[in-house]
């Protein structure tokens, strides 16, 4: 496990940047390949390490997307101030809503999360001034990152931004993991009982963890927003919500380079398969997760980490 | 006074409609503890099977309901003893994700079958026309939904209440281990239990048609109503689920009427407050 956990972040670096000279006519799809990986890394903070599910975490990426394109639309066309923007509203809107959804078991997580999803979504849908409602907003433009760089239409910018935020955000977690807060956050996961009798403030970790959480699925929405130029209310919708609780244990819970290969892998399948028709992504993925249940238990990682764990026990 | 009259009458109808859909999902959990996400596409199958039996067939309506329900049921069945009992001892993230991909599956399949668009269904005459109450005028379709879903609650709450059947599943909700002990085959009963939640769902999907329309998107579309009739009426509560779903019927089409702005808001902010401060139900059968 431990040699999956720290090898795994360059090689998938050198990966990414490998695709770029081999696959430079793909520079879109990878751009948005890294921005999914980017969300499903907030939500596996939540569901991998402290072990607390959600059905809304779209919410927190609807939120960041939209916080982008409506500053860019006021004249903040700088792409980092935006982003930043968008990741201290995700925060806080994720501070404000954590109240109500650290308590309860999982059961009630699930359907409080789901009403605040769909709450958010009407909310979004209504406020048709704010968000340009069923329409979406596209009437923004970007300025260049950092003053430097355009958004070219190639999408090479695109991919390097939306990489270095990638990067970014992966050493952030994987050194969040190993922290004292990262193992308390496991620890709340495997037995949230005796967590307190050690002294650790069960509420305070989850709190601090939602925040974060939705904090980095609000830069991941910036980051779509911003690179495609436009925010759409699916952005906040349920499907998206499913989606990254799919991607995320897909890859496997709680291990960093499985939920980016996970939301990557299904990413890619999507864009295949919706390439067809959007009925066969729905039906190739309800088959994949129906199965994934039975013979994927521990997602990718799990079975990378079983496999390296055959290889060693032969040799 | 008549208008509040006609747009009760058209909320408690719909919430009859979800009492059907639901009362599957609320014995399923309350029974088997099985978080079933895809109960919606057993309605949209009852749905589905009526639409082709009325337009296709000729069946008439009356007989498009019993065949509707059988099917649906049988094919709830034969699911239950191919996988899903399977899913029932994993974790709930597990189960979560299996019945996501089922109602994901589901809708792919009636899209790829039926087409994405909605369903026309041919009501009869007798259906559409509308009847005078005396002080107010209701579509017969209103009424025959209405006294419907209270045969309906009626014949399960006497099913759950006064058979033997309905005890043992009483029982095996209540403590399952105790059940087993003095010989109720609780995995047969879960079987039945859930091929007759699945027969409910298809029954009310045949009902909906013509209320709600129908098209590859339901299983999703009324999931978080579903999932609040049972959260609220408490798993496992067939009287419970009953309550919650009129009340959640009359509630969203009163507010819908005479508050259009924040009518779609109201549903999900009953649930979200109900959860933060209610989390276990109204009339939930477990204690615990």
């Amino acid at each position: 496990m431990r040699l999956v956990r720290v090898g795994a972040g360059l090689p998938l670096l050198l990966l990414a940047v490998a695709g770029y000279f081999l696959f430079p006519e793909y520079l879109t799809l990878f751009t948005s390949l890294f921005i999914l990986s980017v969300f499903a890394l907030s939500y596996d903070l939540l569901q991998g390490h402290a072990g607390v599910v959600s059905l809304g975490h779209a919410v927190f990426f609807g939120t960041g997307a939209y916080t982008a394109a409506i500053l860019a639309r006021h004249g903040l066309e700088e792409p980092l101030l935006g982003l930043l923007a968008a990741l201290l509203v995700s925060a806080a809107l994720a501070l404000v809503l954590t109240r109500i959804v650290v308590v309860g078991n999982d059961l009630t997580r699930l359907l409080v999360t789901l009403g605040v999803g769909f709450l958010v979504f009407e909310a979004a849908n209504q406020a048709r001034d704010l968000t340009g409602g069923a329409d979406g907003l596209s009437d923004f433009t970007m300025g260049p990152v950092l003053g430097l760089f355009r958004f070219d239409f190639a999408g090479e910018t695109a991919f390097f931004y939306s990489l270095a935020v990638l990067a970014l955000v992966y050493f952030f977690l994987w050194r969040l993991a190993g922290s004292p807060f990262g193992l308390a956050l496991r620890g709340i996961r495997e037995n949230v009982r005796r967590m307190p009798a050690i002294g650790a403030p069960v509420r305070r970790h989850l709190a601090t963890a939602y925040t974060i959480s939705g904090g980095i699925a609000g830069l991941a929405g910036a980051l779509l927003a911003q690179t495609s130029n436009f925010a759409s209310l699916d952005m906040l919708g349920f499907e998206r919500s499913a989606e990254v609780m799919m991607m995320a244990t897909l890859g496997g819970t709680g291990s960093i380079p499985g939920v980016v290969l996970g939301a990557t892998g299904l990413g890619y399948l999507k864009d295949a398969l919706s390439a067809m028709s959007p009925k066969y992504w729905q039906l190739g993925i309800g088959i994949v997760l129906m199965l994934s249940v039975f013979v994927l238990r521990g997602g990718i990682a799990g079975a990378f980490t079983a496999l390296l764990r055959r290889l060693r026990g032969r040799a | 006074m008549s208008g509040l009259i006609s747009i009760l009458a058209d909320g408690i109808a719909y919430g009859m409609l979800l009492f059907l859909f639901s009362i599957g999902l609320s014995i399923t959990l309350g029974l088997m503890r099985f978080i079933n996400l895809a109960h919606g596409a057993f309605a949209m199958c009852g749905g589905y099977a009526a639409v082709v039996l009325l337009n296709g067939f000729g069946v008439p309506f009356l007989l498009t309901l019993p065949i509707a329900a059988v099917l649906t049921g049988a094919i709830g069945v034969v699911l239950e003893q191919l996988v899903i009992r399977r899913v029932y001892p994993m974790p709930e993230l597990q189960q979560v994700l299996f019945s996501i991909g089922l109602a994901f599956a589901a809708g792919a399949v009636a899209n790829i079958l039926f087409g994405p668009q909605q369903q026309p269904m041919l009501l009869p005459d007798w259906l559409t026309t509308r009847v005078d109450l005396g002080v107010v005028e209701i579509t017969g379709y209103r009424i025959f939904l209405i006294l419907f879903g209270l045969v309906a609650a009626g014949a399960l709450v006497a099913l759950f209440n006064a058979t033997l059947f309905g005890a043992r599943v009483r029982a095996a909700v209540d403590n399952r281990r105790a059940a087993e002990g003095i010989g109720i085959h609780v995995t047969r009963l879960f079987a039945i239990t859930f091929g007759l939640g699945a027969a409910f769902a298809g029954l009310g999907g045949a009902l909906a048609v013509g209320f709600l329309g129908l098209d590859p998107t339901f299983p999703f579309k009324y999931l978080v109503l579903l999932l609040m009739v049972v959260a609220i009426g408490g798993p496992g509560s067939i009287a419970g689920s009953f309550v919650a779903a009129v009340a959640l019927g009359a509630i969203d089409a009163l507010f819908k009427y005479y508050v259009p702005e924040v009518g779609s808001f109201v549903i999900y902010g009953i649930l979200v407050l109900m959860m933060v401060f209610f989390p276990k139900g109204l009339a939930s059968r477990r204690a615990a």
